[in-house]
């Protein structure tokens, strides 16, 4: 069973540069998944290293178990790591690949073998114990990678990227084992990446970090309804914002007065709303505009529109197909409206 | 870089024959000398064969075996203090950034720049104190002036190629920073380990004058003799020397390139790897 995970404070430089972290602050329960989510050298893999002890951080302190570990050597922590590369010893067969750590921790020989054997199964890699690295291909390492990282049943996983060099099909297929064999051993477990979608599939909970900072650590949903702040809702494909006076329960904007669901700061707002919520459709918070672009993205097509000077942006199923140039009824639908503090 | 010239560009047949005629050509008077009982001007091979030259080699009491004795020795222990020395050295140099790194560099490289008879008169006097002068030990000691920048150097290069991300995988795995050296690192490293060590060995094997300088004439070794008769007018017994020295230096190169490629992973000691 993983341990509750605790970073507190925790600041990290190179050098005299820029920090790479700046006073990051974060739980992760036991048995939790948590993606670090962030564009690449936004200081997610430096918080990944100072979990795992291969950093010490500049200021702040890790806690794992309610315990320090900040002065603790990294093989002392259980707290096993999958990088981007599988990083299989090339001179080591599969099975001895596997059994490394169970030989660092001087496990008896017979119930290290059947833990091989038991975790080669899981990855569905049985057949391989016997071959070289180098024989295998890159998804298979790196599911021999995980085994390694879970035959000793650590009490963090922490996973750097793991599947960012294979391709988009054995992705999928690898994120399904991930999260099969995280929810079966219930390893509290760190997933850095910087790719949204995979996040928002794996995490229980996202931690969304922009140049060493945290921005928003909620659950996926969050990210898409409401997120913290405007850098925040574009991260997660949002691209409409309209400015706007809150008041007397409706937001003033150049598109009319716009009720919202949800609750909206007084004073200067920017409310937001993602391109797909947007409804071609007289009621409640409708407009007339123009649609100025058309592009057809297989799935969706995406359509610009322009009003009183404003223009957004619409995701529309691919069989509404409207020509450039055309007027139409649009409404944003007050459930799916969100105000940002301007 | 991996195999440009190992496995990428592949020479043609013919050019090979003639680079291996070149360097095996200088060999085949030796080898007819090395056996020849008579061989006068004008006649194109000897007229009469014998052993003389090899009986000379392996008599009982003669000098030979001992001096081949003492270059084993003095090479082995040479080899093995090199790379005891570079291995740290190389990784330092090659696995690290840190501040004067490249003075370091340089002082490391000073042996090969600075002529070897000017320092090892220093080294003399030195050793002449300590009572290491004309001793086998001291001989073992000197051959270590121009052995370790080429051991070192060779395994920078070996070590400026790791990433170091093994090493932190099995940290995590739990290992700790020694088992991570023990059971990471050195395999991983082992192949240039042994090219370095090679090098060595061959290094001190062919040495001279360092030999002749702190041995003082007291330790013999191969190429001592050699000299010696190469100086004196009978070529049957020069020939039988040199071949006596250089043919376990070919063995251990063949023997190690062997060695070093156990299927297809000749890529390991390429010079791309070097």
């Amino acid at each position: 069973m993983g341990a509750r995970l605790e970073l507190e404070n925790v600041s990290h430089r190179y050098g005299g540069d820029a920090p790479a972290l700046e006073d990051l602050s974060l739980a992760v329960e036991p048995g939790e998944l948590v993606a670090l989510l962030g564009p690449s050298g936004c200081g997610k893999t430096t918080a990944l290293k100072i979990i795992a002890g291969l950093l010490r951080p500049s200021s702040g302190d890790v806690r794992v178990g309610g315990r320090s570990v900040v002065g603790t050597a990294p093989e002392r922590r259980e707290a096993a790591m999958v990088f981007q590369k599988p990083l299989l010893f090339p001179h080591m067969s599969v099975a001895r690949n596997v059994g490394f750590g169970l030989r660092m921790r001087k496990a008896p020989r017979k119930e290290s073998e059947s833990k091989v054997h038991e975790a080669l199964r899981r990855v569905r890699m049985e057949g391989f114990a016997d071959r070289a690295p180098e024989e295998l291909s890159g998804g298979q390492q790196q599911r021999v990678a995980l085994a390694r990282a879970l035959v000793t049943d650590p009490r963090l996983l922490l996973l750097d990227e793991p599947f960012s060099a294979l391709d988009a099909s054995l992705r999928e297929e690898m994120r399904g084992l991930v999260l099969r064999l995280q929810r079966e051993g219930g390893h509290t477990t760190v997933f850095v990446t910087h790719d949204q979608e995979e996040a928002v599939v794996l995490a229980d909970r996202i931690a969304l970090v922009f140049d060493g900072r945290l921005q928003m650590y909620e659950e996926p949903e969050a990210f898409y309804d409401r997120p913290a702040t405007r850098e925040v809702a574009r991260f997660f494909g949002a691209t409409n914002f309209i400015e706007g006076r809150a008041g007397n329960g409706s937001v003033r904007t150049p598109l009319g007065n716009l009720r919202l669901a949800s609750a909206a700061p007084p004073g200067d707002v920017t409310l937001t709303i993602r391109p797909e919520a947007v409804r071609l459709e007289a009621g409640e918070n409708s407009f007339d505009a123009l649609i100025t672009s058309a592009a057809y993205l297989g799935t969706q097509v995406h359509y610009g529109l322009e009003t009183s000077g404003k223009s957004l942006r619409v995701a529309l199923p691919p069989h509404v197909r409207l020509a450039v140039g055309n007027e139409v009824t649009a409404r944003l639908p007050a459930e799916s409206l969100w105000a940002l503090r301007a | 870089m991996d195999g440009a010239v190992g496995k990428g560009s592949r020479l043609p047949d013919a050019v090979l024959v003639v680079v291996a005629a070149l360097v095996a050509l200088p060999f085949v008077p030796l080898v007819l000398w090395a056996f020849a009982g008579e061989w006068r001007f004008p006649d194109l091979l000897p007229t009469a064969w014998s052993l003389r030259g090899m009986g000379y080699l392996f008599e009982p009491g003669g000098g030979v075996p001992g001096a081949a004795f003492n270059s084993l020795i003095i090479g082995v222990a040479t080899a093995a203090a090199s790379v005891a020395v570079g291995l740290p050295a190389g990784m330092a140099i090659g696995g690290y950034e840190w501040r004067f790194k490249g003075v370091v560099i340089f002082f490391i490289l000073l042996p090969i720049l600075v002529p070897p008879l000017a320092s090892t008169m220093g080294v003399h006097v030195t050793f002449i104190r300590l009572g290491l002068a004309d001793t086998l030990p001291g001989v073992f000691l000197v051959h270590l002036v121009p052995t370790v920048p080429y051991t070192a150097l060779i395994l920078a290069g070996v070590f400026a190629e790791r990433t170091g991300e093994l090493e932190e995988a099995a940290r995590t795995l739990g290992a700790s920073a020694w088992q991570a050296f023990l059971r990471v690192t050195l395999p991983g490293v082992l192949p240039g380990v042994a090219v370095a060590g090679l090098f060595a060995f061959l290094i001190s094997w062919g040495q001279y004058v360092l030999t002749l300088l702190i041995g003082g004439g007291n330790v013999v070794t191969l190429p001592m003799l050699l000299f010696s008769a190469a100086s004196g007018n009978d070529p049957v017994i020069t020939s039988a020397l040199a071949l006596a020295f250089a043919v376990p230096a070919v063995l251990a190169l063949v023997l190690a390139l062997r060695v070093l490629k156990p299927g297809g992973r000749a890529d390991l000691i390429g010079p791309g790897k070097v």
